[in-house]
């Protein structure tokens, strides 16, 4: 089912982030949110994921199970990358996954040298990959990401990039990004979002 | 010269001498374990309900609005009323474990509520997105955030409910307690047994702190 949102209406006192916002997100296809800073990518990300409500409108189709990058990493700081991720792999489901699978997820980025080390001893861009292997090994059926390539060299945000979308085939995936190279070679879809105002691309 | 006068101020000789004694004596040793074990009943009494009163306060905002004025009141009522009230109502005995008890609650329900609330809600959303257990967030979360809140409030707690409850065995006088040993010393005007007695509780306070809060750091980590 594609994610629909209907006539959105949000704002933060005077200020309205959002008027009369309709988008269809397509189920299975990586859409792209980009648009300048301070135009309402994170807010309406934030409101996809439930973390936050809109004043009014209507959002159908988002999936109960979610996964994500977020703007900051969100990591557990005094635990290993592989037990950041292990957290989130449910227990629950009938998917169960392994310590050796986590640890060849985070090598395939180049991880495999701090496995098991507390991932505030990591960089940045160590950090960010954590959080975006947490995301793809959750296995959720829509994944948001908000500017998950941020803070990468271009080598690796090659290589993470090709990672990401091997990963999330057939997956419902909303991205943010500001850079429109991410965008081709990422997403089939992309919306530009500026002051409240949509338009396809 | 004061330190010869053995009724005011011994020579550190004569307490050692005394300390010797009492190391040396079977019966001191079941003294000590007498106070010990209920000295340390009442700490970890106090801190496990402690730390389920924070735990509720933290969950739900109504338990703290009706926790806060015992809390409130425990926090402020001197010890020795305390101590008095209670020798009404319970028997001599059981005193030190209820006096430790009452030290040890406030300091540490208020260090670990407060680490609760401090808690990172960025972190605690991310749970919920992930729909991560309640266990995990337990482990993961919440004892990372309140583990040095309730290591400092530990630290402080132990030295008081030390102090609070031999005061409480010096009231009260149980028999066979280290309370009822000062008692003694005071009453006949033996300054070397009031040395040597509190050198013993100094270093039981000190050994049993040193231990314990290694243990909790072992506890409270080994997940990392």
């Amino acid at each position: 089912m594609d994610i629909e949102i209907k006539n959105l209406y949000k704002s933060f006192g005077d200020q309205v982030v959002f008027q009369n916002f309709s988008a269809k997100l397509k189920k299975g296809q990586v859409t792209c949110l980009m648009g300048p800073s301070g135009a309402g990518k994170t807010t309406l990300l934030n409101i996809l994921m439930g973390l936050m409500q809109p004043d009014s409108g209507e959002i159908v189709g988002v999936p109960a199970k979610k996964s994500a990058v977020f703007q900051e990493e969100r990591l557990c700081e005094s635990f290993s990358a592989v037990a950041n991720v292990r957290l989130v792999c449910s227990k629950k489901t009938s998917y169960k996954i392994s310590n050796k699978i986590i640890e060849d997820h985070l090598s395939e980025i180049g991880l495999d040298d701090s496995l098991y080390k507390p991932v505030r001893e990591l960089s940045g861009g160590m950090r960010r990959r954590v959080s975006i292997v947490r995301a793809v090994l959750a296995d959720r059926d829509v994944l948001f990401l908000d500017e998950p390539f941020k803070g990468l060299d271009e080598a690796t945000k090659k290589t993470v990039m090709e990672y990401t979308k091997t990963n999330t085939q057939n997956k419902t995936v909303v991205m943010i990004t500001h850079d429109p190279d991410e965008a081709k070679a990422m997403c089939q879809e992309a919306i530009y979002i500026k002051k409240g105002e949509t338009a396809n691309v | 010269m004061l330190v010869n006068n053995q009724l005011l101020l011994v020579t550190p000789f004569i307490v050692l001498k005394k300390l010797a004694v009492l190391l040396l004596d079977t019966g001191a040793w079941g003294v000590a374990a007498f106070s010990v074990l209920r000295i340390a009943a009442g700490f970890l009494l106090g801190l496990f309900t402690a730390i389920v009163f924070a735990a509720l306060a933290g969950r739900f905002r109504l338990a703290e609005v009706v926790l806060w004025p015992y809390i409130s009141i425990i926090k402020s009522t001197p010890i020795a009323s305390f101590i008095i009230l209670c020798l009404i109502w319970l028997d001599a005995r059981s005193l030190s474990v209820f006096i430790a008890f009452l030290i040890v609650l406030p300091v540490v329900y208020t260090n670990v509520l407060q680490g609760i609330k401090t808690t990172d809600s960025k972190l605690l959303e991310m749970a919920w997105l992930f729909e991560v257990t309640w266990w995990r967030r337990l482990r993961y979360i919440y004892v990372p955030q309140i583990s040095p809140y309730l290591i400092s409030a530990c630290s402080v707690s132990i030295g008081m409910s030390w102090k609070a409850g031999i005061a409480a065995e010096v009231i009260g006088i149980p028999a066979g307690s280290i309370g009822e040993k000062l008692y003694e010393a005071k009453v006949y005007f033996s300054s070397g047994d009031l040395f040597a007695w509190t050198v013993i509780i100094i270093m039981i306070s000190i050994l049993f702190e040193k231990l314990f809060i290694s243990g909790l750091k072992i506890f409270l980590g080994k997940g990392e």
